[in-house]
């Protein structure tokens, strides 16, 4: 359900996958599979897990099939209590809320600025672009745990960025930016970017240039043909780059956890609360397979809006 | 090479602009030079364009025709030299500020949008308003007869339709000069010629001045009213397509258009009225009858097209003009028919015949001895 079919379908429908060049698939498909293996699948048993009861008990949750051998009864039970106090607690919508704005606000950055770099990359010479690709895949080959805790250290009051600040007198005392919002849309535009870039560049790199060449003879200039001709033109990248970035970053625990704030209010923590102090792992779960729910709809709608244009 | 069908010739029957003393070009070229780093991809072009001309520009890839088209859209600045259309300097104007529009190789039509909003798109840039746009749209779309396709989006078109929607939206902002980067070259050869028409239709129903780069000579010699041949960044020889075909001035513009046979020789009498021309390949002299002025012992090099030359397997005497051969290659081309015949020398020449008899039996054929001639004023001496 949540997985890399239902992403590259949102994205664009599975027949674009045919048109793209071998090299640009399999940088398309680093980011696919690691969201196949460590979404798709844990999905399905989160799923189970939402549907039985806390216990203490190792595993801390009651099994969802049960044999009692006195009686000789075999007990199919689905607990839907922990969805029901989804929607009763005022706690848990808030979380979402904030989730999903947070989310947005990082995708639009994170659009703003990779859309440039892409453009950039799908513009220059042959050569060039193969060394600033792989510029920008070269984070993944970094732990994304020890590239956060790298923020941590540059962000602290006496990081590297509060020293240049304070150096070019731009402050006069150290300021706070570590736990702040602001740490946490930095870190999430920063792990993110390279989602945002590579389907961007994917879309850009297809344009025939001489459409710009044709805008302007036409009399469009410059501005008026990059939202005539390209802007359009790169909308399956857009889509496809933003949903990248939003899906995983509504989710997000470490980043927040890390770079945030106690009052950064994400349903990746509120999910690793729940799981961790208070052991509810079937509510925990349940908060995870809301979050999905609320994530896959739009994406259905984008799907369906993207077809019927076609 | 029959002849070919140039309708050019027809339509102007007062006398062509171009060929006046006094009149005033409207496009002027002048000395212009494109070089991109060390390459000059334009050498020092001079050229002027007259109203309502369908002007050709001719040359092999690399020969600098398509830069010098893009330079007169505006895409390129040219390194130095200027443009002037219609008397307005066009250095330093954007493409989006000149009153050119271009028909792309490629057709360049926006995926995206509809038959009808590639249309619009260049009217809407101006501001026309949008009940104009829509009027201009519809007749411009229906002058090119794909009013019933206005809805399609471009990759729902034939290649034949969409040539048709990017000559419809080059047209309908009425530009001063249009601009066709080969514009039948990606159509197959039943369209192609069909389209050639078209394309005269418009230009003259229009009065636009058309400029064409094409590298296809046939396609030159049936559009044009002049015809500009264009070499390693240069222009050697501009004029008319029975003129570019039947005196060309170079060694080159006899070879790129159309088929030649070509003797070097040496001068050996210089005449009033006419040259004798000495060639190792032939016995007889090769006599030249029109004017040219060349010094005795110059080498030169003499032109003579296939179809000009007469082939037969009665024998004649031969004292200038004429030489005997053996037929070695025999190509039945339905309408005509080309010969291949080997001189004394080993030199192969190419002879076309009409096929005027449908008789197979009495026609030449493989290993026939033959006795070609050819009248002097079918020669052109070339000196470069």
């Amino acid at each position: 359900m949540m997985g890399e079919t239902t992403l590259a379908r949102g994205a664009y429908g599975l027949a674009w996958l045919k048109k793209i060049p071998l090299g640009r698939i399999a940088v398309i498909l680093v980011p696919m599979l690691w969201l196949a293996a460590f979404f798709f699948i844990p999905f399905l048993v989160v799923f189970k897990i939402s549907l039985s009861e806390a216990a203490i008990a190792i595993p801390p949750y009651s099994p969802l099939l049960q044999w009692d051998s006195s009686s000789s009864y075999l007990t199919f039970s689905l607990n839907f209590g922990n969805y029901l106090y989804l929607f009763e607690s005022r706690f848990y919508l808030d979380a979402y809320l904030s989730s999903v704005k947070i989310a947005a606000i990082s995708t639009f950055f994170a659009l703003l600025i990779g859309f440039p770099i892409a453009y950039l990359i799908a513009r220059s010479r042959p050569t060039v672009r193969i060394v600033l690709l792989a510029l920008v895949i070269l984070p993944f080959w970094t732990s994304f745990l020890l590239r956060v805790y790298a923020w941590m250290v540059l962000l602290r009051k006496d990081g590297l960025v509060n020293d240049i600040l304070l150096m070019t007198g731009i402050i006069d005392q150290p300021i706070q930016i570590l736990q702040t919002d602001f740490a946490v849309y930095l870190g999430i535009v920063y792990t993110y970017l390279p989602f945002m870039i590579l389907p961007l560049y994917a879309s850009l790199e297809k344009m025939d240039l001489s459409l710009i060449d044709a805008a302007q003879d036409l009399g469009a200039k410059p501005y008026q043909s990059f939202f005539l001709v390209t802007l359009p033109l790169a909308k399956a990248g857009i889509i496809a780059g933003c949903l990248l970035v939003f899906i995983p970053a509504v989710g997000e625990y470490v980043i927040p956890a890390l770079l945030g704030g106690s009052d950064t209010l994400m349903i990746g923590r509120v999910l690793w609360d729940e799981f961790f102090q208070n052991r509810d792992w079937p509510m925990a779960s349940a908060v995870a397979v809301m979050m999905l729910i609320v994530l896959v709809i739009p994406i259905m709608f984008i799907r369906n809006s993207n077809k019927e244009a076609e | 090479m029959s002849a070919f069908p140039n309708i050019s010739t027809v339509q102007t029957q007062s006398v062509p602009s171009w060929r006046q003393q006094d009149a005033k070009p409207f496009v002027q070229i002048d000395q212009i030079t494109k070089q991109f780093g060390q390459f000059t991809a334009v050498n020092s072009v001079s050229l002027d364009i007259y109203r309502n001309e369908l002007f050709c520009l001719l040359g092999g890839s690399g020969s600098g025709k398509s830069t010098l088209l893009r330079m007169l859209a505006g895409f390129e600045e040219p390194t130095s030299g200027r443009i002037l259309i219609d008397g307005v300097d066009m250095t330093g104007i954007p493409p989006w500020e000149r009153p050119v529009n271009m028909m792309f190789q490629s057709y360049a039509l926006f995926p995206h949008l509809s038959v009808e909003a590639n249309v619009a798109f260049g009217l809407k840039r101006e501001g026309v308003k949008s009940a104009e746009v829509k009027a201009r749209v519809s007749d411009i779309l229906d002058m090119v007869k794909l009013g019933h396709l206005a809805k399609r989006k471009p990759h729902m078109l034939s290649g034949g339709q969409r040539q048709r929607v990017a000559l419809a939206r080059s047209l309908v902002k009425r530009p001063k000069l249009l601009l066709l980067d080969e514009p039948l070259g990606a159509l197959d050869k039943k369209l192609r010629e069909e389209t050639q028409f078209e394309l005269m239709r418009l230009q003259e129903e229009l009065g636009i001045t058309f400029v064409v780069v094409t590298h296809d000579q046939e396609e030159a010699m049936t559009l044009a009213t002049r015809i500009g041949v264009m070499n390693n960044g240069d222009i050697i020889q501009t004029a008319e397509p029975h003129e570019v075909y039947e005196y060309p001035k170079s060694r080159f513009v006899a070879e790129f258009i159309g088929n030649v046979n070509l003797f070097d020789g040496v001068v050996v009498e210089d005449e009033r009225d006419s040259v004798s021309i000495q060639s190792p390949d032939l016995d007889a002299y090769l006599q030249v009858d029109h004017g040219i002025s060349c010094a005795p012992n110059q080498e030169v090099s003499v032109a003579i097209r296939p179809e000009k030359i007469r082939i037969s397997r009665e024998p004649m005497d031969i004292e200038v003009n004429g030489a005997t051969g053996v037929i070695c290659d025999v190509a039945y081309m339905g309408s005509q028919s080309v010969f291949k015949v080997r001189l004394a020398s080993g030199k192969y020449l190419r002879i076309t015949q009409p096929n005027v008899s449908r008789e197979m039996g009495s026609r030449l054929t493989w290993e026939d001895a033959v006795y070609l001639s050819w009248d002097a004023d079918s020669c052109v001496v070339l000196v470069s």
